[in-house]
C-alpha cells in the first residue's frame, strides 16, 4: 500500500499543446513564476471542487496560452480588457467562477482603467497580477512596475524618474478604493513565500465563490530572461530588489463584511417582455383617416414648432403626431436635439400624410407654430405660400411681414394665464392648431392629453387651455 | 402587434429585448444615448443587464464577454465612440462572437459635432480595426426598421456567429414615428460553443489567436467562406421607380428619405428617376447595381459624407454609365428642394437626358 502524496491537480491539462516536441513541459523558461502560480490556481480549484464551473482569461503576455494548461472553460481576451469581459460573464452567469490572469503591462498599463473600474464596482471576480517589472512575452520592454534605474529593452540606460516616473503600486492604488473585497500582495522567491501565495490564491477565489466580492492577488514573480539572470538569482533579485519597492502583505480585506455580494438577475420569460415593454396589443385592422374631415384638401400638412427650450415645443409636436397615428395617418416626429435642447431654442418637425412619408424633416412648412420672437423671425421665409403661421402674440412684438400667408396672431401665453397656468401657452398653441388643421379628433386629443396629465387640477387647466386656443382660431374672422 | 409612437433610438432597446438580448453595456454619446437611457430602463426589469461602462472600450469588451457566455448582448454609440470600439469589434469577429452594435452616426472628424453626418461608412462598413474581417451592417431608414433589422441582426449574427452593425444616421434615431412591433418576443437560442462555466462547456474555448500562420490562414479561410455565403446570402435593398428610370439615385439613411419626397417631384416634371436604397451596407447590393447599370443612363449618390459609398457605387458599376456625386458635410441634411435641383441638373446633361 501506498499513499499518492502529490499528483498533478485535475485542473491542469495531462499534456499541453503548445510545445510539440515536449508536451509534458510548460513554454515558460526555467525560472519563470507562472509555473507556480498556475498550479497553485490549479490545485484551489481542485481543492474547491469548482472544475466545471471555472472559466479563465487568458491575457496578452506570457501567459497568452492560459488555456492550453487549464482544464475549464477557456477565453482568450484583448491585451488590458479580461477585467471588462470578466465583468459581462460574470453578470451573465452568475454562479460561475470568473478568473482573470494578468501580467504588469495587461493589468497596469493598457488595461489600467479596466482594472480600477472592474474593482471600484467590486465586481465578484478573482484576478492574478502578475508583477515582473518587465514586459516578458514582448521581449524585456519596461512595465509601469519596472523599478527606477532598472535597464530594460526601451530603458537602456535605466528608468529615469524625471522621464518615466515612479513605479506603480497597483496593489496600493487598488486597496484605497472602496469596492475591492480583498487584495493581498505576494511573492515567488523561496518556499516560505510560495506557500503564503499559494493560501492567497485559495482564498481569493474562495471569497468570489462565496460571493465575497473583488479578489485581487499581486504577485511578484520572477523573470530570469527578461532580467537577465540564473533562476537562482531572480529569486534572489525579487527579495533583494523587488520587495523593498513593493511590499508583501494584505493591504485590504473586507471579505468578512460582504457575504451574498451576487449580481443576479430577475427571472422573466420570453412571454413576460412585451408587457415589461410596455407593448400594448393594438388591433390589427387599420384605421382609416377620416378625409372628409378636412375642409382645406391638404392630406399633408407639414408643420414646424419653434420656441424656447423648456416651452414644451417638442411636447406639442408630440401629441400632434400621437393623435394623428391614432386616426390612422402616416406622421413622423423630427426634433432639434443635443446640448441646445437645455436652455436655447428648439425644434421640431410634424408631418401628417395618408401616404407613408418621405422627408421627416420639414423645410417648407405648410404650418409654422412660433411661440417667440427669434424663431418667427428665423422660420417665416420658410414657410411654403399659402401657408399659415401661428405665432404668441403675448411675446412676439412682431408680425409677419408676408402677405401671401395666413397670419394668426394667437396670445398664447395670455390665454394660458388665463386658463390657470401661463406654462401650458403650448397647448394653447395646440388647440389652435387643431382648429386650423382640422384633420385631426379635438376629443381625442383631449383625452391623450388628460392621459398623460394624471392631476386633475392640471388636466382642467390644460382643457381649458386647449379650448381657448381652439375657441381662438374657430372664432377669428375669416 | 403593438404600435407605439417612439424614437428610433428607443425601438431598437425594445427590439433587442423582443429579439431575446439579455445584456447592453454602453457609454452615453449623443445622438446615440436614448438607447444605453432606455437600455437602463428596461434591460434590468427584463432579466437582463444593463451596465454603463467606463468607456467605448470597455464596452465593447462586455460585449466581447457577454457574447463569449452565449447570450444575445449589444452596445450602441456614435462615430467617436465607434472609432474606440473598433479593437474590440476587430476581436469579436476573430474569435467569432454575435453581438449587435448600434452606429448612430454624427459630425466629424474629431469630436466634429453631434448632427448627422455619414462619415463612419468607411470605418464601419469597411471595417475599422486590424486584420481580414468584415461586418455585417444594416442601415435602417425609419422606426420601423430601427426595430424590424434590429430583431433580424440579432437572428443573423447567431447564424454567421459575427458582429452586425446597425448604423444609421443621428436623425433616424432621433426621429419619432409610429413601430408595429411584434407582440411575441423570441427566445435566444442556446450556443453549443459557448463558454458558460458548466460541466457540458468545460472543453470549449473562445480566442482570436492562432500563432502558427498556416492555422491563421486556416482560421481567415474559413472566416472567407462565412462572407462569400453573407453576401449570397443577405443582400438586402429597396428600389423604387427604378423600373423606367433614367437616372438611379442611390442613398441611405435619412438621405433615402429625402430622396423619396425629391424623386416624386421630379417625376412630377416628367424626369424619370429612381432610388435604390441599400438596407445591407455591406454585404453591398452589387449585383443589383450592375444589372441596373446595363440600362440606366446614370447614377447620382448622395450623401452625408464626402463620399465614401460612392466608392462601392463606382466598384459595382464598373466604369459606365457615369456616376455622379452630391455630398454634404459637418452634420448639414441636403433639403427636397436642393436634391430635386440637382436631380433636374444631372437630368439635362445631353448624355443623360437622351433617353429620359
Amino acid at each position: 500500500m501506498y499513499v499518492k502524496a502529490y499528483e498533478r491537480p485535475q485542473s491542469l491539462y495531462r499534456e499541453f499543446e503548445r510545445k510539440a516536441e515536449d508536451r509534458r513541459s510548460t513554454h515558460y523558461c526555467p525560472g519563470c513564476g507562472h509555473g507556480n502560480l498556475h498550479k497553485y490556481i490549479a490545485e484551489a480549484i481542485d481543492e474547491l471542487g469548482v472544475q466545471d464551473r471555472t472559466i479563465f482569461i487568458s491575457p496578452v503576455g506570457c501567459s497568452v496560452y492560459g488555456y492550453q494548461y487549464f482544464d475549464v472553460g477557456n477565453i482568450q481576451v484583448a491585451h488590458g480588457r479580461a477585467p471588462a469581459v470578466a465583468t459581462a460573464m460574470k453578470r451573465a452567469l452568475p454562479e460561475s467562477l470568473v478568473v482573470s490572469y494578468q501580467g504588469d503591462g495587461d493589468l497596469a498599463a493598457i488595461g489600467g482603467n479596466e482594472i480600477m473600474h472592474a474593482a471600484n464596482r467590486g465586481e465578484n471576480l478573482t484576478v492574478f497580477f502578475i508583477n515582473n517589472a518587465i514586459y516578458g512575452m514582448t521581449g524585456g520592454q519596461m512595465a509601469p512596475t519596472t523599478l527606477l534605474g532598472q535597464k530594460t529593452a526601451t530603458t537602456p540606460f535605466g528608468r529615469v524618474l524625471q522621464s518615466e516616473g515612479y513605479p506603480l503600486r497597483v496593489g496600493e492604488l487598488l486597496a484605497s478604493l472602496e469596492g475591492p473585497s480583498y487584495i493581498e500582495r505576494v511573492a515567488l522567491y523561496d518556499t516560505a513565500s510560495r506557500m503564503k501565495a499559494r493560501r492567497a490564491v485559495h482564498k481569493a477565489l474562495k471569497n468570489q465563490i462565496e460571493g465575497r466580492g473583488f479578489s485581487l492577488v499581486e504577485v511578484l514573480s520572477p523573470c530570469p530572461t527578461g532580467w537577465g539572470l540564473s533562476p537562482n538569482e531572480a529569486c534572489d533579485w525579487v527579495r533583494e530588489q523587488l520587495l523593498p519597492v513593493y511590499p508583501l502583505g494584505v493591504l485590504r480585506d473586507q471579505s468578512e463584511h460582504r457575504e451574498g455580494w451576487v449580481r443576479r438577475r430577475a427571472i422573466v420569460t420570453p412571454a413576460e417582455i412585451p408587457h415589461v415593454l410596455g407593448l400594448r396589443e393594438t388591433a390589427e385592422t387599420v384605421t382609416v383617416p377620416n378625409r372628409e374631415r378636412i375642409s382645406g384638401a391638404n392630406l399633408h400638412p407639414r408643420i414646424k414648432i419653434a420656441g424656447f427650450g423648456g416651452q414644451g415645443v417638442l411636447f406639442l409636436g408630440k401629441i400632434l403626431a400621437e393623435a394623428g397615428m391614432h386616426e390612422g395617418w402616416h406622421v413622423s416626429w423630427f426634433p432639434s436635439y443635443g446640448p441646445e435642447m437645455r436652455g436655447g431654442t428648439a425644434n421640431c418637425h410634424v408631418s401628417l400624410s395618408d401616404q407613408p412619408i418621405g422627408s421627416p424633416i420639414v423645410s417648407d412648412p405648410t404650418l409654422l407654430i412660433a411661440l417667440n420672437r427669434p424663431s418667427l423671425e428665423r422660420f417665416e421665409a420658410e414657410v411654403v405660400s399659402g401657408g399659415t403661421i401661428i405665432y404668441d402674440c403675448s411675446l412676439i412684438d412682431v408680425a409677419p411681414a408676408r402677405p401671401d400667408i395666413d397670419a394668426i396672431a394667437l396670445p398664447a401665453t395670455t390665454l394660458a394665464t388665463d386658463a390657470g397656468n401661463a406654462r401650458v401657452a403650448n397647448v394653447v398653441a395646440l388647440g389652435a392648431c387643431l382648429a386650423k388643421m382640422g384633420m385631426l379628433n379635438r376629443e381625442a386629443v383631449t383625452h391623450m392629453l388628460d392621459d398623460l396629465s394624471r392631476e386633475k387640477g392640471k388636466q382642467e387647466v390644460n382643457g381649458r387651455a386647449f379650448e381657448a386656443g381652439y375657441r381662438f382660431v374657430l372664432d377669428s374672422p375669416g | 402587434m403593438a404600435r407605439e409612437l417612439i424614437k428610433g433610438n428607443e425601438a431598437i432597446v425594445k427590439a433587442a429585448l423582443l429579439a431575446g438580448c439579455r445584456s447592453f453595456y454602453g457609454y452615453p454619446i449623443t445622438p446615440a444615448s436614448e438607447i444605453a437611457e432606455a437600455a437602463a430602463r428596461y434591460f434590468p426589469l427584463a432579466g437582463g443587464t444593463f451596465l454603463q461602462a467606463e468607456s467605448e472600450i470597455a464596452s465593447i469588451n462586455m460585449v466581447y464577454g457577454a457574447a463569449a457566455t452565449g447570450e444575445r448582448t449589444m452596445t450602441a454609440s456614435s462615430g467617436p465612440g465607434m472609432s474606440l470600439m473598433q479593437e474590440g469589434i476587430s476581436y469579436l469577429a476573430g474569435a467569432e462572437l454575435p453581438c449587435v452594435i448600434a452606429d448612430i452616426t454624427r459630425g466629424g472628424p474629431g469630436l466634429g459635432n453631434i448632427a448627422p453626418e455619414q462619415g463612419d461608412y468607411h470605418q464601419i462598413v469597411k471595417g475599422g480595426g486590424h486584420g481580414n474581417y468584415r461586418t455585417i451592417v444594416y442601415a435602417p431608414n425609419s422606426g420601423q426598421e430601427m426595430c424590424d433589422l434590429t430583431m433580424l441582426a440579432f437572428e443573423v449574427a447567431d447564424r454567421y456567429r459575427n458582429p452586425v452593425v446597425l448604423m444609421t444616421d443621428g436623425a433616424i434615431g432621433q426621429m419619432m414615428e409610429p413601430v408595429d412591433f411584434p407582440a411575441l418576443a423570441v427566445e435566444a437560442p442556446v450556443k453549443s460553443w459557448a463558454v458558460r462555466g458548466n460541466a457540458e462547456t468545460r472543453g470549449n474555448l473562445i480566442s482570436s489567436f492562432h500563432m502558427l500562420p498556416e492555422e491563421l490562414e486556416r482560421h481567415e479561410r474559413h472566416l472567407e467562406e462565412k462572407y462569400a455565403a453573407a453576401c449570397r446570402e443577405l443582400v438586402r435593398w429597396e428600389s423604387w421607380q427604378t423600373e423606367d428610370a433614367g437616372i438611379v439615385v442611390i442613398g441611405y439613411g435619412i438621405v433615402s428619405r429625402i430622396l423619396r419626397t425629391a424623386i416624386g417631384r421630379v417625376r412630377e416634371m416628367g424626369i424619370r428617376a429612381g432610388l435604390l436604397r441599400p438596407i445591407t451596407l455591406w454585404p453591398f447590393p452589387e449585383e443589383e447595381i450592375k444589372r441596373l447599370a446595363e440600362r440606366v443612363n446614370g447614377f447620382l449618390v448622395v450623401e452625408m459624407s464626402n463620399g465614401q459609398m460612392v466608392d462601392d457605387v463606382r466598384l459595382a458599376v464598373g466604369g459606365r454609365p457615369p456616376v455622379e456625386f452630391y455630398g454634404r458635410v459637418g452634420g448639414t441634411i441636403p433639403t427636397t428642394g436642393e436634391l430635386v435641383d440637382r436631380i433636374v441638373r444631372m437630368s439635362e446633361v445631353s448624355h443623360v437626358r437622351q433617353s429620359i
